[in-house]
Order: structure tokens, then C-alpha cells, then sequence
């Protein structure tokens, strides 16, 4: 499903050009679990930007879906990612002046969904259907998290990338979110890939990539 | 289409977040609409009380004045300051010229008018009795002298209001006595009120032209003709206006024996030449009203252009996640456009409530005449729109523009 092709990417600070990715071949197939691991300012978050379509690759082939995408412009990539891909941000990224639930309806809405119930069945099955009217200061960090879950997965996406789900979270609501996603992808069958340098969450995938300095260095099966 | 009821839900919570300064953005188009509808209504009024001041005077009148029309770089002597109209000129044109119902030559001065102890100084009118016909005069009591005693000269007179308010103030001045200059005459009548303005007679007083000869001594043309100031006339039906004119004009030409390279010494009016032109200038000063407000509202634009782009600012990260769930950027271009246009629109209805509001005080309070047509309140609201989509496209543009990554990344 997700196919790259020798991926290059340099971002240009002033004069100068800074390599993120210098070279990153890898395939994941429909319905996969992988774990994307490295250290900070190894590129992890580059990398899954580009696979969210949110960003463009300097170099290299990008198949999503058989489709090369490192060429479509903006309107294109913006109708993937409402269609077909559910982004999960380390920092929850929910819109402070919307309820729980006007915040997964915005999930839908550019996806073309017209229906209140996608965003209501999406609320309880990750069991806040009664925190739906609060805002996200009125709820907990493990709660805005599962909030933001269900805004990615209520347009029902094929993919579905989480960055650092986890990085503001303590250990224990982490394992719940974490477990929320795992049982998510069971369900629905999704591909899901988690960007994280926490070994214990990355153990709960299938399928980890090992990234440092732009590179793949390792890959392991579990 | 996309979800329309959360897009309104959305324009509604970004426009409710800040209330104050929605509020306060608002204001500047709700006073900028609301001057333009005031100016523009002031200016419509005061077009409609000229017109209806001229349809009281007869939209059928023709004056004739003495002076050189305005010939292009001719110097134009001063109306007055020409002696050129005759009695005899009238006699003819009244006896020559065809569909001419009525003409009243005159002749106007300054005399004391004095009863008892009160005493004014008005404008005296030397006239034959089809003056009041045709100027539509009309009596609020007695009558206006008769062929009968224009021809004997009587010395009767007709007041204009304010000179009867003033001579006799609650008393009924007909019967009564005034001396005016060196004679003594009878009232017979009294002018209703023509409000004032050009060409009123409420401050004058009305006798035959006979009578007026044997006071003052007329001026004589080297021909012996009597000299008037004016000479007023009406044409049996208005289509028939521009006819007369010319032959009026052709007719006095050679009578006055001038030669044809010579400029006109007499002027001829028509109401209906004079009412277009009136209108065209009070059109003119209605624009220019209405342009001068248009300022206000241009200004009002800016702010909201501002407001757009500190909230554009303010929601960078917003735009971000937007784009990340994938809004396209005309998803965003439209969300915030939607907001600067209703902020403008919102604010030009209210505006319209403003500026009738204020129209109706002014017109109610006797400051000046208003008109409100809908043309007006179609104008203000739909140019307070366009400012709304012209001030707010770029800072729409620029939000739809932000690079996704970097909008998430910022603060």
C-alpha cells in the first residue's frame, strides 16, 4: 500500500541545506502495525509527514495506493488526506473552541461526510459519548487523545499515523491509548503506523523501523 | 457540497469568540453605511423639494429675463443690467408666437408699504393679471385684480403672505388701505404661501402695471417702449416648449434688430430646462454626499482587512489542523472570506437600520428634507458585501496559503 522509493528530503535554513531523510526505501502493506523508532531529529516525523501527504519529498518515488503522489498538487493531496488518512499528534491538536464533538465532525467534514452519527459512533467507541459537549480544556490529556482518535478514525480512513501519541501522556493513560489504537486496528483492519521512541509502545506493534540520522538502520518482526 | 451546517457552525463560533471585537470591526462599516445612507437621503430630499418647488411654480413656464445667455467666452452682463424688454415686446409675443396661452409682462422695484405704525419694504410687482395664472398663484383670500381694473389703472393691490403677516399680522389685510411710495392702495387679496425660494412672491406685493406707471415713470426704449424686468408666459402644453422657445427667441432677435453675429440681450427659461438643471446639480451634490461617506466606509474596509489578518495570525495553528484533515485551500479561503463578508454584511444591514433611523429624526425634527429610496439602501448594502469579500480575499488568501507543517509547528 505504501511503497518509497529512495526518499530524500532537505529543508533549506537560510543558506543552508539541512538533509532530513537521505534516502529512504520502504514498503507496509495494507493492514499493517509498524512502529517507526529513533532518537530525536532522526527524521521520524519528516518521514510520516510525507507518508500523511502533508509534505513533499525533495527526491524520490512515493506510491500510496499504487499512485505515485510525490507529484500532486495541493488539492490532490488535501482530498488524500481527507479521504484516506487519519492523522494523531503528539499534542492532540484539537480546536480549543469546539466541543468533543464538533471536533471529530471537523475530521469528517473534509473527508465530504455529511452525517453527525459517524462522529457520535466514533465518540463512544472510545467511550467518551458523554463528554461530547466539553470543550477540550474541560477534559484530560488521555481523554483529548482519545477525542483526537476518534476525529481520525470517524471518516473510517485505510491509514492511520500516529506521532508520538503518547509523548504528553504519563505511562498509564499511554498503555490505554495505545491499547485503544491496538484494538482500533484489530477491528477495522487499518494500516497503522506509530512514530515513537518509547520501546515498550513500539513492542506492541508488528513490525518496528529503526531511523537515525535520515536512514534506515534496522527493522525488526515481532 | 461539503458540510454546510458545520460551516455556518463554524463561521458562528469564530465570529461569537470575539464578540467585542467583531463588534467593534462591525462598527466601522455600520457607521460608513449608515453616513452613506444619511448623505445620500439628505441629498435625494433636498432634489425632491427643488423639483416639487418648480412643479408649484408650473411646469409649464417660460421666463424671459433681459441680459446675454451664457455665449461661450461672451461676458455675461448681470440680469438687470440690460434694459431690453419692452410691453410691446410681450404684446407681440403674446399676439405672434402660437401655443402661448398666457403672458405677463412685469416689472419689479423696491417701495416702503406702511399701515399705521408698521412698515416693510417689499418688492413691488407692476403685472397684468395674468400673472397669477400664470406663475399658479393662488389666493388664500379676496382675488387678484381684474383686466377692468388694470385698465383704469385702480390702485389695488395683492399682498404675498409674509408681507401681509408683517403689515397686519392675525388681521385680515383685505379692504385695508397701505400707501406704498407716494400713493395709497386697497388690498384685494392675499397670496397663499409658496414656502419661499426662487421666484416667490410671499415677501412681495402685486398691482397693475398701469398703476405702477403713474408712481414711477417707466424707462423708454430709444423705440418709446416701455421697459420690464421680466416677462413670464405659459405654453398651452408642455410638448410644445422647445417650439416656443425658439420662436421667442427668433421673434425678440429681430425685433431688438440685432445682428445675426450679435449675442441674445434677453434671456428665455424654461421651468423645464431649469428644473433639469437643478436636478443634474442636486444629482451632482447627491454623489458628491454620497462619495464623501463612501470614505468612512473605505476605512471601515480597512479595519476589518486588519481584524482578518490578526485572526489569520491568531489561528495559524487552527488552519494547520485544518489542512491536515484535509481542508483544501479554497476550504479555507472560503471559511475565512465567509467570515470577513458576513462581518461586513451583518454590519451593513445594521448600518441601513442606522442611517433610516437618523434620516427619519432629521426629517421629523425639521433639519432637513430626507428620502430614502431603496436604490440607496441597495447600494450601501451591497457595496459594504464587496468591501467585505475585497478587504477580506487577501487575508483569506494568505491563511489558504500557509504551509500545513509550519502552521502546525507554530504556537
Amino acid at each position: 500500500m505504501i511503497r518509497l522509493e529512495n526518499i530524500v528530503k532537505v529543508y533549506t535554513v537560510g543558506k543552508k541545506e539541512v538533509p532530513v531523510l537521505r534516502g529512504i526505501t520502504l514498503n507496509i502493506e495494507a493492514g499493517e502495525h509498524v512502529a517507526i523508532m529513533g532518537p530525536s531529529g532522526s527524521g521520524k516525523t519528516t518521514l510520516l509527514n510525507i507518508i500523511g501527504c502533508l509534505d513533499r519529498p525533495t527526491s524520490g518515488k512515493y506510491y500510496f495506493e499504487g499512485k505515485e503522489v510525490s507529484s500532486l498538487n495541493s488539492i490532490e493531496l488535501a482530498r488524500i488526506r481527507g479521504k484516506k488518512i487519519g492523522f494523531i499528534f503528539q499534542t492532540f491538536n484539537l480546536l480549543p473552541r469546539l466541543t468533543a464533538l464538533r471536533n471529530v465532525e471537523l475530521g469528517t467534514m473534509y473527508a465530504g461526510i455529511v452525517d453527525r452519527k459517524c462522529a457520535v459512533e466514533a465518540l463512544a467507541k472510545v467511550g467518551l459519548a458523554e463528554r461530547a459537549d466539553h470543550r477540550p480544556v474541560e477534559l484530560s490529556g488521555g481523554e483529548q487523545q482519545r477525542v483526537a482518535i476518534a476525529r481520525a478514525v470517524a471518516k473510517n480512513p485505510v491509514l492511520l499515523l500516529a506521532d508520538e501519541p503518547t509523548g504528553q501522556l504519563d505511562s498509564r493513560t499511554g498503555e490505554e491509548v495505545i491499547s485503544l489504537l491496538t484494538s482500533l486496528h484489530a477491528e477495522r483492519r487499518m494500516t497503522l503506523i506509530i512514530v515513537t521512541h518509547d520501546a515498550n509502545i513500539a513492542h506492541h506493534c508488528r513490525r518496528i523501523i529503526y531511523l537515525k540520522d535520515g536512514m534506515i538502520v534496522g527493522e525488526e518482526r515481532i | 457540497m461539503r458540510h454546510w451546517r458545520t460551516m455556518f457552525s463554524t463561521l458562528w463560533t469564530s465570529l461569537t469568540t470575539h464578540k467585542l471585537r467583531s463588534f467593534l470591526t462591525m462598527l466601522g462599516i455600520i457607521i460608513g453605511v449608515a453616513s452613506v445612507i444619511t448623505l445620500m437621503s439628505i441629498g435625494r430630499g433636498t432634489t425632491a423639494q427643488i423639483l416639487s418647488h418648480i412643479e408649484s411654480m408650473g411646469a409649464n413656464l417660460i421666463i424671459i429675463r433681459p441680459g446675454a445667455g451664457f455665449g461661450p467666452g461672451g461676458i455675461r452682463g448681470a440680469g438687470g443690467s440690460v434694459q431690453s424688454l419692452t410691453v410691446e415686446d410681450a404684446t407681440a409675443i403674446a399676439q405672434q408666437i402660437p401655443y402661448i396661452s398666457a403672458v405677463a409682462p412685469s416689472f419689479s422695484t423696491n417701495l416702503q408699504l406702511v399701515v399705521g405704525n408698521r412698515n416693510t419694504n417689499a418688492q413691488i410687482i407692476g403685472t397684468t393679471p395674468e400673472y397669477a395664472s400664470v406663475n399658479n398663484l393662488k389666493l388664500a383670500e379676496g382675488a387678484f385684480f381684474s383686466q377692468e381694473e388694470y385698465r383704469r389703472a385702480a390702485k389695488v393691490a395683492v399682498l404675498g403672505s409674509d408681507v401681509a403677516e408683517t403689515l397686519f399680522g392675525e388681521l385680515s389685510p383685505v379692504g385695508q388701505k397701505v400707501r406704498m411710495g407716494n400713493m395709497i392702495v386697497a388690498i384685494i387679496g392675499v397670496l397663499e404661501s409658496k414656502g419661499g425660494g426662487f421666484n416667490s412672491p410671499d415677501e412681495a406685493a402685486i398691482i397693475p402695471l398701469t398703476t405702477l406707471q403713474q408712481s414711477v415713470s417707466l424707462t423708454r426704449t430709444a423705440q418709446g417702449e416701455r421697459v420690464v424686468s421680466s416677462i413670464y408666459l405659459t405654453v398651452s402644453d408642455e410638448k410644445h416648449t422647445d417650439y416656443v422657445v425658439e420662436q421667442i427667441t427668433n421673434l425678440l432677435r429681430s425685433r431688438h434688430r440685432l445682428s445675426a453675429s450679435a449675442e441674445n440681450d434677453f434671456n428665455v427659461m424654461s421651468m423645464k430646462e431649469i428644473a433639469s438643471a437643478l436636478e443634474e446639480t442636486s444629482g451632482t451634490l447627491t454623489l458628491l454626499l454620497g462619495a464623501i461617506a463612501a470614505i468612512s466606509l473605505l476605512v471601515g474596509g480597512i479595519g476589518v482587512m486588519n481584524i482578518m489578518l490578526v485572526s489569520v495570525l491568531e489561528r495559524t495553528r487552527e488552519i494547520g489542523i485544518r489542512k491536515a484533515l484535509g481542508a483544501r485551500e479554497r476550504d479555507i479561503w472560503i471559511q475565512f472570506l465567509a467570515e470577513a463578508a458576513s462581518l461586513t454584511f451583518t454590519g451593513g444591514i445594521l448600518g441601513v437600520l442606522f442611517g433610516v433611523a437618523i434620516s427619519t429624526l432629521l426629517e421629523r425634527m425639521g433639519i432637513v428634507n430626507t428620502l430614502v429610496t431603496p436604490d440607496i439602501v441597495i447600494l450601501a448594502v451591497s457595496v459594504s458585501i464587496v468591501i467585505g469579500l475585497f478587504f477580506g480575499s487577501y487575508p483569506a488568501w494568505s491563511a489558504s496559503r500557509l504551509d500545513p507543517i509550519q502552521a502546525l509547528r507554530s504556537e
